[in-house]
């Protein structure tokens, strides 16, 4: 009964939120209704009893991946009226897209892959059931090579990423800490004698 | 004793009495932390003032009691901030500009639930403890960035991006240094971590753990925006930073968020690294009659090691000029990251030959 009441207003948040992801004006808001919907997906894994996915998805999506996000669209200076300019002539291209989306949509999970008598209600495990560690068994024994192997596509997107981004400096005045934290007294500082103007210290 | 209360309440329906009980939890744990936060205040004012050889506040006394000169600057403080009117900048987004302060609060006051106080004293005992700790610690940058951009205000923003980038990038250091405790201690669970440090102060994670240690507290107070990485406030530069169209209870809200924060760290890393409630003296001692519990394990030795590192991060601000901005993106980034990964294998190393004394596993 309690469960029932917590995957209904998670559910009908995550459906909310998505929704006003695609139908909010402002950017910023959109975002932060993208992290509501994170935050709700993460509430109804939790009651599938994945609390590890349920907090991987707020660390790795909430905390970091949209607080990048945020960080970009506030950056934006979007003029709104622009955007929405010549808008209703794109709906006819749209449309069928968005038709032949649908239908191969439904082709691929149609109706007929969904329904109670398809899923079973997952067995609740019991209360020292530990998801995070059967996670880590069937990841690094059951399914280690894949897992290396998807490891390393990703070391290789970070690495590519970097090199794209990553332009020999050009003629900037960078301070270079390394050197600044191995200045000496020597080195800025040089003592002279006192003359007057005749030249007697 | 508060099974005793719940068996109290059996005429109600049971869902209803174990959302009461923790209710009630939340009431035990939050109270005492917000009094806490209240009170560091006092005492970052009183520990820099002296550190600076000023006296620090000492008007408002508590119960009228002449002894407590400045005790009843808190409450004071609370009083004023509660009555002051909270404006609403021009064109600053209504909802975003009020909903921030929550926002940046709740965090902070959410990642409790998995501390453990005492060997059994936690509100919940979760498996993911350290992820969800990783998690809620993560979140506390969108009250900073919302309040920012909903202020409308360019020193607003400017603190809020130098805070995201600045919490994003310490972020990743600190979950390193965690990833080393956990792989040390075999467990994500808080409760296991502790007790998985058991024996002597040389068992304790601070030791094996030690470039870890160091990172975490400091991360932690990056993680704060504390000084001497406070670039977010910088009020010589951008005013007070992301709060700085804040007033009255909004303002407040910001204030107890960093403090609970700071509270946190502190907990945490006393858990982590020195062996939470564990006590550092010879286990002989807590056989003793009467003083045996003083000396033994208790919550208590949690008390005062989280104090302790409490005390550190207003030392720090009273003692360390501020880090300049390109300063601490390299040190996040090009020293504290690759110490933690070359720490992280040798753990690993250590955890697969079970080197004694640390990671000799039952």
């Amino acid at each position: 009964m309690l469960e029932q009441i917590i995957f209904y207003a998670f559910s009908a948040l995550v459906v909310a939120a998505g929704a006003m992801v695609i139908t909010l004006r402002n950017p910023v808001h959109a975002v932060l209704c993208l992290v509501v919907a994170f935050f709700a997906s993460a509430g109804l894994w939790m009651l599938l009893e994945a609390e590890f996915l349920a907090i991987t998805l707020v660390l790795v999506y909430v905390g970091a991946v949209m607080v990048l996000f945020m960080f970009v669209v506030m950056m934006l200076d979007i003029n709104l009226a622009v955007l929405r300019e010549g808008f209703a002539g794109y709906v006819p291209v749209a449309l069928v897209f968005a038709v032949l989306m649908m239908v191969s949509i439904a082709l691929v999970v149609g109706p007929k892959h969904f329904g109670l008598a398809l899923f079973a209600a997952p067995l609740p495990h019991a209360a020292d059931y530990n998801n995070t560690l059967a996670l880590g068994r069937s990841l690094f024994a059951q399914f280690l090579l894949p897992f290396e192997a998807a490891a390393v596509v990703l070391l290789v997107a970070i690495i590519a990423a970097i090199a794209l981004t990553l332009r020999p400096s050009r003629q900037t005045k960078a301070p270079k800490p390394e050197r600044q934290v191995q200045v000496r007294r020597a080195d800025r500082v040089r003592l002279v004698k006192d003359m007057d103007a005749e030249g007697t210290p | 004793m508060i099974a005793q209360l719940a068996a109290q309440l059996s005429f109600l329906p049971a869902p209803l009495v174990a959302v009461l009980m923790i209710l009630l939890k939340i009431l035990i744990i939050v109270l005492p932390l917000m009094g806490c936060v209240a009170y560091t205040t006092l005492l970052e004012r009183k520990v820099i003032g002296y550190m600076q050889v000023r006296i620090g506040p000492n008007r408002v006394t508590l119960l009228g009691l002449d002894f407590l000169r400045g005790w009843g600057q808190p409450i004071a403080d609370a009083l004023k901030l509660m009555t002051k009117e909270i404006v609403i900048p021009d064109g600053a987004n209504r909802f975003l500009f009020l909903a921030a302060p929550v926002v940046a609060l709740a965090p902070a006051l959410a990642a409790w639930a998995v501390v453990p106080f005492g060997g059994e004293l936690t509100l919940t005992n979760i498996n993911a403890g350290l992820l969800y700790i990783l998690a809620l610690t993560s979140l506390g940058v969108y009250g900073i960035i919302i309040a920012g951009w909903a202020s409308n205000s360019k020193y607003a923003f400017l603190g809020a991006m130098r805070s995201a980038a600045q919490i994003v990038s310490y972020e990743i250091a600190m979950g390193f240094a965690l990833v080393g405790v956990l792989t040390a201690a075999g467990s994500l669970n808080l409760g296991a971590i502790v007790e998985a440090q058991r024996g002597s102060v040389l068992h304790w994670y601070w030791l094996p753990l030690f470039p870890l240690c160091l990172i975490y507290f400091i991360s932690g107070v990056a993680e704060t925006n504390r000084a001497p990485f406070d670039v977010s406030e910088g009020e010589s530069e951008i005013v007070a930073g992301f709060h700085v169209e804040y007033s009255g209870m909004a303002f407040a809200l910001f204030f107890l968020a960093e403090y609970a924060n700071m509270i946190l760290i502190s907990a945490l890393t006393a858990v982590l690294f020195f062996g939470g409630w564990l006590s550092p003296l010879p286990a002989f001692l807590s056989d003793l009659p009467v003083i045996g519990t003083l000396l033994g394990d208790g919550i208590h030795w949690f008390v005062f090691k989280t104090a302790f590192f409490l005390f550190c991060f207003l030392w720090f601000r009273a003692t360390f000029p501020r880090y300049r901005y390109d300063q601490i993106m390299r040190l996040g980034w090009k020293v504290f990251l690759p110490i933690t990964i070359v720490w992280i294998v040798l753990v690993g190393a250590a955890v697969v030959w079970q080197l004694p004394p640390w990671f000799t596993r039952p």
